[in-house]
């Protein structure tokens, strides 16, 4: 175990040192990603201008959960690279097979694949919303809430990575990349950047039982805010719902143990 | 016409080529719906608490969202792979040599790259949210079937933003041959086009103080303008000023391309070898 991170961290001190070579292509990517996500709150900001309130919600609540969703994805997005491009980089050019005669788990080797310096746009993003919203919202920082908060963030980065390995898994099938896990991972930051309660019953559904977006994101942040949840739920269940976040991980990773057997190689 | 000739033809073999991608554009389905699902939840959770008329009613909402949904390929946010292909690999010197206007040229094949997926993508857009919503039992959520002038309003509308959205598309093709890369303007350019044009949040919907600056910039002629056109938000009686405002941009920005281009070309360093 130890080794193992020890590896990957040599991965990732490899690729910051390549990423780094490319300085002004770092610094336009990460403020791609910075304006883009950004751009996501002045819409935002508009609607609040313009209604005052959101169901209830004000907008500093709201901020609140953009910032959590926000820096979570980010996280996981610049772990996951190697997964991104995995059926055009690994499976359609027959290059996972190189992985699979190393002495070590693909899925380690494919985590340190890159380890994705521009991502640092979106977290400084989120981060920014976050500091803004906790301020606004007076939150007193007590050691359980940001217990919880380091939970909810690692659950959501679990649960992200989850879903990229996931996607990966898809191409033991199809070869090529598929953009449909976009819907889940863009639109699931797009869904959780909002109070769940607004949503329909339906999506409510999903996004708590089938992929459990609503529990790294929505559940843990409303015990974080010490508000009274809309929809009911008591605030052990809030604090213990992040772990299904790293359940999803797990069983992403036994899937994709399936995918692993039944590859064969395209050969070219 | 058959002066016309080449540059149809470059439109015709690039749809043919474009078309090819169906898995891409059944994902491209599934995501949209989605998408214009979560936008309209949170857009009717605002809408319910609204105090006092607004700027649109909750129709025109959700006509502006769906359009906004299966239109989304004809917004000018990416560049063509290809073209980026032919700048860094020095190709783009085959260009030079054709007996054609460069920019009508690079135009045309621009349109086709513009418009191609976007019909596609369109089509099983529409149906579903014009007919198969109702079908569910979920009318208010549908796409309203427009009024015949609000059609053919529209129809002109999204006509002059696909000629609109090639400028501007092909304005971020000539950029390269500065920048070579074409990393910077696929990374800037969503984040304008997205908020401007209004498909984050429909543009009446920004503050009042807004409305000035955002009713003379060009990307309002993207969406914003045939997409209330069609719900009749923008009566019938002003689309033709509304339409001519996308088309006088148009002009400007085709002007400034093939400025650049005569500039670009002047000091133009093939690449390859």
């Amino acid at each position: 175990m130890v080794d193992t991170m020890a590896l990957l961290g040599r991965y990732f001190g490899v690729s910051i040192r390549a990423q780094l070579q490319y300085r002004a292509s770092f610094l336009l990517n990460a403020t791609g990603q910075f304006v883009n996500s950004g751009i996501e709150f002045v819409g935002l900001w508009a609607l609040f201008d313009r209604f005052g309130h959101l169901a209830g919600w004000t907008f500093a609540e709201v901020a609140f959960f953009y910032g959590v969703v926000n820096c979570t994805f980010a996280i996981a997005d610049a772990l996951t690279t190697g997964f991104d491009r995995f059926g055009s980089h690994y499976v359609k050019t027959g290059d996972f097979d190189r992985l699979l005669l190393r002495p070590r788990p693909a899925a380690l080797q494919l985590a340190g694949h890159e380890f994705a310096l521009r991502r640092v746009g979106r977290l400084l993003q989120g981060m920014i919303v976050l500091a803004w919203a906790t301020s606004a919202l007076d939150i007193p920082w007590d050691a359980a809430r940001v217990a919880l908060l380091t939970l909810t963030v690692t659950g959501g980065i679990a649960f992200f990575v989850g879903l990229m390995v996931l996607q990966a898994t898809l191409c033991f099938w199809t070869t090529e990349s598929l953009e449909i896990m976009n819907v889940l991972t863009y639109g699931g930051v797009e869904t959780a950047q909002y109070p769940l309660s607004i949503y329909h019953v339906a999506f409510r559904r999903v996004f708590t039982f089938v992929v459990p977006l609503a529990c790294i994101g929505y559940f843990p942040v409303v015990a974080v805010l010490g508000v009274d949840d809309p929809l009911g739920t008591g605030r052990v269940f809030q604090a213990l719902a992040p772990l299904a976040g790293v359940a999803f991980l797990g069983l992403s990773l036994v899937v994709w143990s399936v995918g692993v057997r039944r590859y064969t190689s395209t050969g070219s | 016409m058959s002066r016309l000739a080449p540059y149809t033809a470059v439109v015709s073999a690039r749809y043919r080529n474009l078309l090819q991608y169906r898995a891409a554009a059944f994902a491209g389905f599934v995501t949209q719906l989605f998408w214009g699902s979560i936008r309209l939840m949170i857009l009717a959770a605002f809408y319910a608490a609204a105090e006092g008329p607004q700027p649109m009613n909750m129709v025109e909402v959700v006509a502006y969202v769906w359009l906004g949904q299966a239109l989304l390929g004809m917004l000018p946010w990416n560049t063509d792979a290809d073209f980026k292909e032919q700048v860094t690999s020095g190709a783009v010197a085959y260009d030079l040599l054709r007996p054609l206007d460069l920019y009508g040229y690079w135009y045309a094949r621009t349109l086709a790259f513009r418009t191609a997926t976007t019909t596609l993508r369109a089509v099983p857009m529409v149906v579903f949210a014009m007919l198969l919503l109702p079908a569910f039992g979920l009318a208010e959520w549908a796409l309203p079937v427009p009024s015949v002038t609000g059609l053919i309003g529209f129809l002109a509308a999204i006509t002059a933003a696909a000629l609109l959205s090639t400028a501007i598309t092909v304005l971020a093709h000539i950029s390269m041959l500065w920048t070579l890369s074409g990393e910077g303007v696929d990374r800037i350019l969503p984040s304008f086009v997205t908020i401007l044009s209004g498909m984050i949040v429909p543009l009446p919907l920004f503050p009042d103080w807004m409305q000035p600056f955002l009713s003379w910039q060009p990307f309002r002629g993207l969406c914003d303008v045939p997409y209330r056109i069609y719900s009749g938000n923008i009566p019938i009686t002003e689309a033709a000023n509304e339409i001519a405002f996308t088309l006088a941009w148009t002009v400007v920005i085709v002007w400034f391309g093939r400025f650049l281009l005569s500039r670009g070309v002047r000091r133009l360093v093939v690449q390859g070898g």
